[in-house]
């Protein structure tokens, strides 16, 4: 039969009927019922397996704080495991699975472990899988893997897209209960702006659980007129489904929005859950009070669940957690659960208080100083067996039991930046202390427990937030209701008995384990819960701590207030990773940047390199070219040998103009940089403070106060942002001013001998490029290809005679085709970053294995380029002792004694005779070739007193794949050292 | 956090780069006697209060302003937000 537990009323929607399987089985519900609430109307009530002792387990309560009812819903890449069926929206289709048993949740294998609790006391992992220490790794904990962690994931790419949003407001008001709809009221009829957030899809909080008059009506109808007013107010934004997880600096708020989850998939174009980042003035907490239960013997069967989540489900849901119920309190609140169910004609076997004086309630026995000390019932309470005041025990026959400890306060977010909260004796409970600042507390978040207070403090919360921020509202009317002082004896645990009575159920921890832990020398609250676990996972404790803590104060002897809380931290209930990576997924989190060149590079077939976030071509292979070696010595050789053609856009340029500009540049390189003659380049070297190398580059000089500063593709952000830092914070009255024009220009290398009669060729006529007009490091601002102004900087990283030509980015295409077009004569060949690199290396210029950060201008070689008569970054700390030893690391080249053998960069430099360890390390291979100019490979590399060791043979030793290769010290240019090609 | 920049407003932290103690504006005259000593100290050498914090933050996602923020660094409360520039002249750094 469909749904045998549900009764009449209730905020669901009968009119529909949503079909939706647990483990396998069809069921029906309601739109408004979540999963537990749909299941136990179906006569469900067990839904999960304890972690440790795999006990049968149901819903404990019918909120966000539940510790037991965690199941996997959906399938592939949709699965998500350990949600509370407690909050989970129910939908048409659902598909939800229990967890944590096998082969099946009536009949779980691995249940012996309740046989064998004593194995899994307190610190059972600490204690029990010590010896042998060798089994560890084998054997203890693949096994421990295996048998922790309840859900399971699919390891399938979460197919919907998630976002992020920011919201800026006056007053957030958190949680819609009654007191945060009175605030919001209050509020919006103010005109302030508001955002008034809940977790749970209707607002209203327990208005929508009680039963209770409510002015003349019923605290739901109020509710939904609220939500009405507020819907139309343009200031006012109503967010439900939306957890405030997090108070952070300064006014600034997280909320995870679940926009979609229930609904099969989400709407086309809609994420599935938003994170917003909430700025607002002012904050007022409404976030109610979590009711905690009470230890007993085997307290946690399927069918005991807190008295107001039980009314809940009865009143909200018309769902009947069982046909005779039972009620177990130490507050009057818990008397409503019993006199709700009586006036639904629900059968309350009892009413056991462990108060002498309750009052009666007709309908019901009621036992007054009784205690319920065990229960009974296999996959579900049977019963319970209650001591009575006289200290004899009965028996009573019940399927659900309601247990209530007291409310307590939920003053999670309060304490978000390190506020503890206070001892309210009359509750005995933790009430709101210090306060985040622009936050404040009311209603049962703040110990105002009675729905009138709430209402009351909820209106007055507002005003008061919005008087501090200059914004005058006045008090709303409020209806008259239920205005009962809090009655509570304290009271967190059943003395009597051996068993285990349960506080934590989600992590399976007895009142017998924080005895244990105060045994063993466990005192404090915070080491209480990472030795026994109590409190963690993805309820943190919400309805176990408080017992923990109670207990752990009565066996220190000290008050509960003296032993105080753990820290709470955000967020306040789990967020999904995927909530906090938004759209930062894939390319979202890490563009591509595409250089001029690339659609004419894609349409030559190149290979590509993410350089960065660049991508630039690696080679270019042509039609035969089955290696890349093939393509790369092609590309080197044709260079050299007539011209060739490189995208260098990637590189940092930074436009540096100003009376002080070559001052300024003098200052940050290490060379000098004030006599710099117009139209002429310099290659500068920059330090860091330390003395150590930061980056380099050529910096052209194209008017008295105009320059343009290139910096290495890797470090042009960091480069850019240390030179504002020195022109701001330094220097700040030099005439300088800065910008980084990286993206503004396309900028091409054009290198080998007949790289100038290719440019003639692209160059203006009236622009005189010859090499006695245009020498080696001259630069000028020019026209090409019939008045396109470019810039041109005759520069050389291969070694050949060079150039770099510069036009604006969006001609970077245009200019590419005009110059392969132009070089068709000389068999001009257009070469990647892997030809860029060997050039390089055959000519001995330091790139960015060298530049590492650990290398000095003196490791480099270019110890004498560092200006000592000039003050600039790291001048006077690079003159460190340490930093010039006679032995210290220098920047060589290496070549194998035989031609055939070869290196690999990071080999470790060995003397000839000495035993390849560390003690005897030489330094170090840096980058690695093979040169086709030279038909063997090609190294540079840090060799401790390296310029003074030239023709010495020493050993390049590879210990991860055992390679040792005799090698030969020479210099680090390879190709050219004079350095006529350049100059050509 | 919300930084109050003294030329656009309040703008979130996540606009900004960290750098760190702001006696990093004063950086020691290289011709002084004890030159060595004072960059070392300069460099290396920070005090670690429990409060009261000036730091260096640079709007990298905005106007590219060096600012000095003086913020409480066990509570996160910001007292001041100045121009590094200003604060570099009022030490007496100019060129």
């Amino acid at each position: 039969m469909s749904q045998i537990n549900r009764i009449g009323g209730g905020r669901i929607d009968r009119s529909q009927v949503l079909n939706f399987s647990f483990d396998g089985k069809s069921y029906q519900g309601h739109p408004g019922d979540t999963l537990a609430s749909a299941l136990l109307a179906n006569g469900v009530r067990l839904m999960g397996r304890g972690f440790k002792y795999h006990r049968p387990r149901g819903p404990l309560t019918a909120g966000s704080e539940e510790p037991n009812a965690l199941v996997e819903l959906r399938t592939g890449a949709r699965q998500e495991p350990n949600t509370r069926a407690t909050t989970a929206e129910l939908f048409e289709g659902l598909q939800a699975r229990s967890q944590n048993r096998w082969p099946s949740l009536a009949f779980d294998a691995m249940a012996v472990n309740d046989r064998l609790s004593r194995f899994f006391a307190a610190g059972f992992y600490y204690k029990t899988f010590m010896w042998p220490k060798a089994f560890w790794e084998k054997l203890y904990e693949p096994i421990i893997r295996r048998a922790a962690g309840l859900g399971s994931l699919t390891a399938q790419a979460d197919p919907d897209e998630y976002d992020k949003g920011f919201l800026h407001t006056d007053l957030l008001v958190i949680g819609a209960g009654p007191s945060g709809l009175a605030a919001a009221l209050t509020a919006g009829r103010a005109g302030a702006k508001v955002i008034l957030a809940d977790e749970d899809f209707v607002a209203g909080g327990r208005l929508n659980s009680e039963t209770y008059a409510f002015g003349d009506g019923s605290g739901t109808d109020w509710a939904a007129l609220a939500v009405a007013e507020l819907a139309q107010m343009p200031n006012v934004r109503l967010m439900t489904r939306t957890t405030v997880i997090g108070a952070f600096d300064h006014g600034i708020y997280s909320a995870l929005e679940r926009v979609s989850d229930h609904l099969a998939l989400p709407l086309p174009g809609k994420p599935r859950q938003i994170l917003w980042r909430i700025y607002t003035k002012r904050s007022l907490l409404c976030a109610g009070a979590l009711e905690r239960p009470i230890a007993f013997e085997n307290n946690d069967r399927p069918g005991i669940m807190l008295a107001g989540s039980l009314r809940s489900y009865v009143n909200r849901w018309a769902a009947l957690p069982g046909k005779t119920v039972a009620v177990f309190t130490n507050n009057d609140n818990g008397l409503r659960t019993a006199t709700d169910l009586i006036s639904k004609g629900v059968n309350v076997a009892a009413v056991i208080d462990c108060r002498a004086d309750t009052p009666d309630i007709s309908g019901t026995e009621t036992l007054r100083g009784a205690q319920v000390i065990d229960t009974s019932g296999r996959l579900g309470l049977a019963s319970v067996t209650v001591q009575l005041a006289d200290g004899n025990k009965r028996t009573i026959a019940c399927d659900a039991l309601g247990v209530s400890g007291g409310w307590n306060p939920n003053v999670h977010l309060t304490c978000h930046q390190r506020g503890r909260p206070r001892w309210d004796e009359t509750l005995s409970a933790f009430v709101p202390d210090t306060c985040p600042p622009g936050m404040t507390v009311a209603g049962a978040a703040n110990g105002q427990l009675s729905t009138a207070a709430a209402l009351a403090a909820g209106t007055s919360g507002a005003v008061a937030a919005l008087a501090d921020i200059g914004v005058k509202a006045a008090p709303v009317d409020l209806p008259r209701t239920e205005d009962a002082a809090a009655s509570v004896k304290a009271f967190w645990y059943v003395q009597h008995g051996k068993g285990r009575a349960w506080l934590d159920q989600q992590n399976d921890v007895t009142v017998k384990d924080v005895k244990l832990a105060h045994l063993e020398g466990y005192r404090s609250v915070e080491h209480l819960k990472r030795y026994t676990t109590l409190g963690m996972a993805t309820d943190q404790g919400k309805t176990a701590n408080m017992g923990g803590l109670a207990i752990m104060a009565e066996l220190t002897g000290k008050s509960i207030p003296e032993t105080g809380t753990t820290i709470y931290r955000p967020p306040y209930t789990p967020v999904p990773i995927a909530a906090f990576a938004g759209r930062s997924t894939g390319k979202g989190f890490r563009p591509t940047r595409l250089t001029p060149s690339h659609k004419w590079a894609t349409e030559q077939g190149a290979v590509f390199v993410e350089v960065g976030m660049w991508l630039r071509a690696q080679w270019f292979p042509k039609p035969g070219e089955t290696h890349w070696r093939q393509s790369v010595d092609r590309e080197v050789l044709a260079t050299r040998k007539s011209v060739g053609i490189c995208d260098v856009t990637t590189l940092g340029k930074i436009d540096v103009q100003g009376t002080d500009a070559a001052e300024f540049l003098n200052r940050i390189y290490a060379n000098p940089f004030g006599k710099l003659a117009v139209g002429k380049v310099r290659y500068g070297l920059m330090l860091r403070e330390d003395g150590m190398v930061m980056d380099d580059g050529t910096t052209a000089r194209l008017a008295e106060d105009h320059f343009i500063t290139t910096t290495t593709t890797a470090n042009a952000v960091g480069v850019f942002r240390h030179m504002e830092f020195c022109r701001q914070c330094l220097w700040p009255d030099l005439d300088v001013q800065i910008i980084s024009t990286t993206e503004a220009w396309a900028q091409f290398s054009v290198a080998g001998p007949n790289a100038r009669k290719l440019l003639e060729k692209i160059v203006d006529k009236d622009h005189d490029i010859s090499n006695e007009a245009f020498p080696y490091m001259g630069c000028g601002e020019i026209t090409v290809c019939g008045g396109l102004r470019a810039r041109l900087f005759r520069i050389s990283f291969s070694g050949e005679l060079a150039y770099e030509i510069a036009v604006p980015t969006r001609y970077g295409d245009g200019l590419i085709r005009a110059m392969v077009e132009a070089g068709r004569e000389f068999d001009a060949v257009v070469y990647g970053t892997e030809a860029l690199g060997v050039m390089r290396i055959e000519k001995g210029h330091a790139a960015g294995n060298e530049l590492n950060g650990t290398t000095s201008a003196l490791n480099l070689g270019m110890g004498a380029m560092v200006s000592k008569k000039k003050d600039s970054i790291g001048s006077t700390l690079c003159q460190r002792d340490g930093m010039n030893r006679q032995d210290t690391l220098v920047l060589m080249g290496f070549r194998p004694v035989d031609p055939a053998q070869s290196f690999s960069a990071g080999s470790h430099f060995i003397n000839k005779d000495a035993v390849a360890n560390a003690s005897n390390d030489q330094g170090y291979m840096t980058s690695v070739a093979y040169s086709p100019n030279l038909g063997h490979t090609i190294g540079l590399g840090l060799l401790r007193n390296g310029g003074a060791r030239k023709g010495e043979i020493i050993k390049a030793v590879n210990p991860l794949k055992g390679i040792e290769t005799d090698v030969e010290v020479v210099s680090a240019h390879f190709v050219d050292p004079e350095g006529e090609r350049l100059r050509a | 956090m919300i930084i109050n920049h003294p030329l656009l407003g309040p703008r979130d932290s996540q606009e900004f780069t960290y750098l760190g103690d702001a006696g990093l504006i004063e950086r020691p005259d290289w011709q002084a006697e004890d030159a060595a000593d004072a960059f070392y100290e300069y460099l290396y050498l920070r005090d670690n209060p429990a409060g009261l914090h000036k730091e260096l933050w640079y709007h990298e996602q905005g106007d590219r302003s060096w600012l000095v923020v003086t913020r409480n660094i066990s509570s996160h409360e910001i007292i001041s937000v100045e121009l590094a520039r200003d604060v570099a002249r009022q030490k007496g750094r100019s060129k």
